[in-house]
């Protein structure tokens, strides 16, 4: 194990852990918080949240967004809700409950210190939201209205209609927008991050580009923090945004922050169907619509076949002959079972032929019971939001006639390796949010990626970045004339000037439609060990085709969209190989992670807690070495190790 | 389906623009609007000027540049004027929920950026809307700080105060109210998130500060006034209700006579 990998979880009972590692980790006076500088790079829930605690604490904040607005971000696009240990429906909720359901929904692959943290601080997060004047749903009595989400068995999500992510966001960017008012927080937007900047070791400093003139700018700071969210676009198509990118986690990654479990992807079940080459990009149906949607595929195959004939509509297939295929399989949670294995389950189902559309890729999600046992107008009420999207893109009526769904990729649970302060590798560089590796195992459990933005940003950066920062109080401001600037400067203008000098033939995204069809192939929903072998030598001559064939239009001194794509997908090509490295190391079978070659008889994933009860953590060793694997091994001292049981 | 676009060509906020006419084949029905513009954009770059351009002789000026990013009509990045309408020609939607099959095939669609003083062009189709974020800075928020708030639940709201706040909540700062208006008014904009808040309870506190202080900074970066045409509330892909105007016209005389 490497000297670096101490991830510093306190001692002690595990309900004790944070109060007293707070308790023992320093702080900076208000007079030092005025001397310090903040960078934190992206503005979504946990940047956002994080760049507006700190500027109230009084520290000097820099906080940088590659969109128009802080208010892009695309935590935005969140739908159904976010987890709190509340226990308000009275069904017997509580901290320990949460964290459990977290572990066990990561499939063993996460630590219990921070796991248990994150569910410690989870009902502090809907106090705050609340207190922003978030519109959560409400009884009509006015107290807060809960439901349910996969993988645990209580309605423990709060919620905003389909609209959670994009409220929870709001209240952060209007923490945020009145630090920026009060002057402790300055915002620069569209800008992106091109490089970390390290002086004698630590992280100083940031390289952005200024997306709408083309110049290279310097900013200097006492600690540099990361919240540009995960890397599911290294796919092509995914549910991200298509700006989202890993551009920020894989520079500090080259610089020398490891990084934790690159392979570990999260598919969710619900998305609408590809429907072309041309797609850009998938859409989502919450999670929440299976509260009261019910998954299922036809029994028969005389069925099918009329289906994608379109002889018939799925509304006319009787009950009997209908397969709930998700109720058959896990009784005890039914539709609501975790996001990994709902989307194997469909799989299951479309491999062995019974994918109800042309492309034989897709499933019913189905809301005939719930209508008829609540009415239409409740259905509309929950979901009528998502149910208007889903008209709108695919032409069809989901009251009348199921939706139609298959997964897709939605989140990355691997990131940057961070030890218990949130700190990286690298002394001084912090992750936060989705960025980082942290919380969520093998697999995240739905409406908790929201939890963990806010709960790293409001609740437990502020604390844990005082620690090192007491520590520099007498630092002067960084030197952005330092030569690390100077070098890491040029080492971008290089590159850029190398990607527009290719004048090949090929457009960026012609590359990363190559990409994406890869890492789905091998490295996507079912992985093996040829597949991985086969995805990492044809990523390896993607990269070298695409530096190359390349063609950028425009020049660098101007808003140049293609250049900005160009930029990711040069990141992503080998951050695609990373993930093919990892998973092929990792011969067990976790969360999203399935290895074919480890499954049960009924095709459930087969862990192997001998040999892979760890985090892996690359560190990038340099040219020649390339990447080089480490090992966190993980202990549970409070949870009894169980085969993850859904059925019963 | 075939189509003819006609672009709104600018270099950069301080050269001119021009419509330029192109022509694209073979486009699916379930194509989105903006798939469509990446379809253009990939033979503008991979084939050349020549592959699409209706007028001969026309310079390459690369791909267009439009802004864009969820594509699923929440983060209120992308915009665009279609055919004379704000997100195009169809209701409740942002041009990114726009497909191909809501038009003709063989028609002629007009593309242009949103156009009003207060979110000026930055090129092409991109404009600048800045403005809107300095507005909410004004004061588009609850002034509290993380931690030692109450219990979520120790404040009962009455659940259709929650509900009307949330519509006015799903506003997604677009700017389509504001590029549809005749006045170039932010009107909408500036009342849905006065509203959202003056519902809450959370947000009654300092609703009277609020509301000066948006307007005032409305005011000072040159939108125009309101003259309840209502263009802004039908343009709006969140429908929100012109009745947030109204309530932070009350709102702001309100603090004006208590002043």
């Amino acid at each position: 194990m490497s000297e670096k990998l101490n991830s510093k979880i306190p001692e002690g009972p595990l309900s004790e852990k944070w109060t007293r590692h707070k308790s023992q980790i320093r702080v900076v006076s208000p007079a030092n918080k005025r001397k310090l500088d903040i960078i934190v790079v992206g503005t979504g829930l946990g940047g956002a949240s994080a760049a507006a605690a700190l500027g109230e604490l009084g520290y000097n904040v820099k906080v940088f967004c590659i969109s128009d607005s802080p208010r892009r971000a695309h935590s935005i696009a969140a739908q159904g809700g976010i987890n709190a240990a509340k226990n308000y429906p009275n069904d017997n909720d509580s901290v320990h409950r949460l964290f459990y359901d977290t572990i066990k929904g990561g499939d063993y692959r996460s630590r219990e210190g921070n796991v248990y943290r994150l569910a410690e601080v989870s009902n502090l997060i809907i106090d705050q939201c609340v207190a922003q004047g978030v519109p959560f749903a409400r009884e009509y009595g006015g107290l807060l209205d809960n439901r349910s989400f996969g993988g645990s068995q209580v309605s423990r999500t709060f919620y905003a209609r389909g609209q959670t992510g994009q409220q929870l966001l709001l209240g952060a960017y209007g923490a945020l927008n009145r630090q920026i008012n009060l002057g402790s927080v300055q915002s620069f937007t569209r800008r992106e991050m091109l490089d970390v900047v390290l002086i004698d070791g630590e992280a100083r400093g940031i390289i952005v580009r200024n997306l709408v003139t083309g110049e290279i700018e310097r900013y200097g700071a006492h600690a540099v923090v990361i919240a540009t969210g995960g890397y599911g676009n290294v796919f092509f198509l995914s549910t991200n945004a298509m700006n989202s990118n890993a551009s920020s986690i894989w520079q500090c990654y080259k610089k020398g922050a490891f990084f934790g479990n690159p392979s570990f992807a999260q598919i969710h079940p619900t998305c609408i169907p590809v429907h072309g080459e041309q797609q850009s990009k998938l859409t989502l149906m919450s999670e929440s619509l299976r509260n009261d949607g019910r998954i299922w595929v036809p029994k028969r195959k005389e069925d099918v076949e009329k289906l994608r004939e379109k002889k018939i509509l799925a509304s006319q297939i009787a009950e009997e002959d209908r397969d709930y295929y998700l109720e058959r399989r896990y009784p005890a949670f039914g539709n609501l079972v975790p996001r990994d294995v709902a989307s194997r389950a469909a799989k299951e189902r479309c491999d062995a032929g019974y994918g109800v559309n042309e492309t034989g890729l897709a499933v019913f999600l189905d809301f005939k019971t719930s209508i008829e046992r609540l009415g239409k107008k409740v259905i509309e009420e929950r979901y009528g939001n998502l149910f208007q999207m889903y008209e709108k893109i695919t032409d069809v009526n989901p009251y009348q006639e199921p939706m139609m769904i298959y997964p897709a990729i939605h989140y990355t649970m691997g990131g940057l390796w961070v030890d218990y302060n949130l700190q990286t590798t690298i002394p001084g560089l912090y992750a936060i949010g989705e960025a980082n590796f942290s919380d969520h195992g093998g697999n995240r459990l739905g409406a908790s990626a929201l939890m963990q933005g806010l709960a790293d940003g409001y609740f437990i950066l502020p604390y844990t970045i005082g620690d090192s920062l007491a520590g520099k109080i007498q630092a002067p401001k960084t030197d952005v004339n330092h030569p690390a600037f100077e070098e890491a400067e040029r080492a971008i203008k290089d590159k850029i000037e190398r990607l527009l000098s290719i004048k090949g033939g090929e457009s960026v995204d012609y590359f990363h439609k190559k990409l994406g069809h890869i890492m789905w192939d091998y490295v996507g929903m079912a992985r093996n060990e040829k597949g991985l072998e086969k995805a990492i030598t044809e990523i390896k001559a993607l990269k070298d085709e695409f530096w190359k064939n390349l063609y950028i239009p425009g020049e660098n001194r101007e808003l140049n969209q293609e250049l900005e794509k160009a930029t990711r997908v040069a990141d992503f090509l080998e951050l695609g190989e990373l993930m093919a490295m990892d998973a092929l190391l990792r011969k067990e079978s976790c969360g999203g992670h399935f290895r074919e070659e480890m499954q049960t008889e009924d095709g459930e994933t087969k862990r192997d807690d001998q040999n892979f009860m760890y985090v892996g953590c690359w560190e990038y060793a340099g040219k020649e070495a390339g990447n080089v694997v480490h090992k966190e091994p993980l202990k549970y001292e409070f949870v009894k190790i169980a085969t993850r049981n859904y059925k019963d | 389906m075939d189509f003819t676009l006609k672009v709104w060509r600018q270099k950069s906020a301080k050269e001119k623009g021009s419509f330029h006419t192109y022509q694209i084949k073979d486009i699916s029905p379930d194509t989105s609007f903006l798939e469509m513009l990446d379809i253009l954009n990939d033979q503008l770059t991979r084939k050349g000027i020549d592959s699409v351009a209706v007028e001969k002789g026309c310079k390459s000026d690369g791909p267009v540049t439009f802004d864009h990013d969820c594509r699923e009509g929440i983060c209120g990045m992308c915009s665009l004027y279609i055919n004379g309408r704000a997100h195009g020609p169809d209701n409740e939607i942002t041009t990114c929920q726009l497909h191909m099959r809501k038009f003709k095939d063989g028609q002629t669609i007009t593309i242009e950026p949103w156009r009003s003083a207060g979110m000026p062009v930055i090129k092409d189709l991109i404009v600048d809307r800045n403005a809107l974020d300095k507005i909410l800075q004004a004061g588009g928020y609850v002034s509290v700080n993380t931690g030692g708030v109450p219990d979520a639940n120790t404040i009962p709201i009455p659940r259709d105060y929650a509900e009307e706040s949330m519509d006015a909540a799903a506003c997604v700062g677009c700017g389509a109210c504001i590029a549809t208006c005749k006045n170039g008014s932010a009107m909408l904009f500036v009342s849905a998130r006065v509203s959202s808040l003056a519902l809450l309870p959370q947000g009654r506190v300092e609703a009277a500060r609020r509301v000066k202080a948006m307007v005032a900074k409305m005011d000072e970066l040159g939108f125009g006034a309101c003259t309840n045409t209502r263009a802004c509330e039908m343009e709006c892909p969140k429908s929100i209700s012109v009745s947030h105007i109204a309530r932070m016209n009350r709102e702001f005389l309100l603090a004006k006579i208590k002043d």
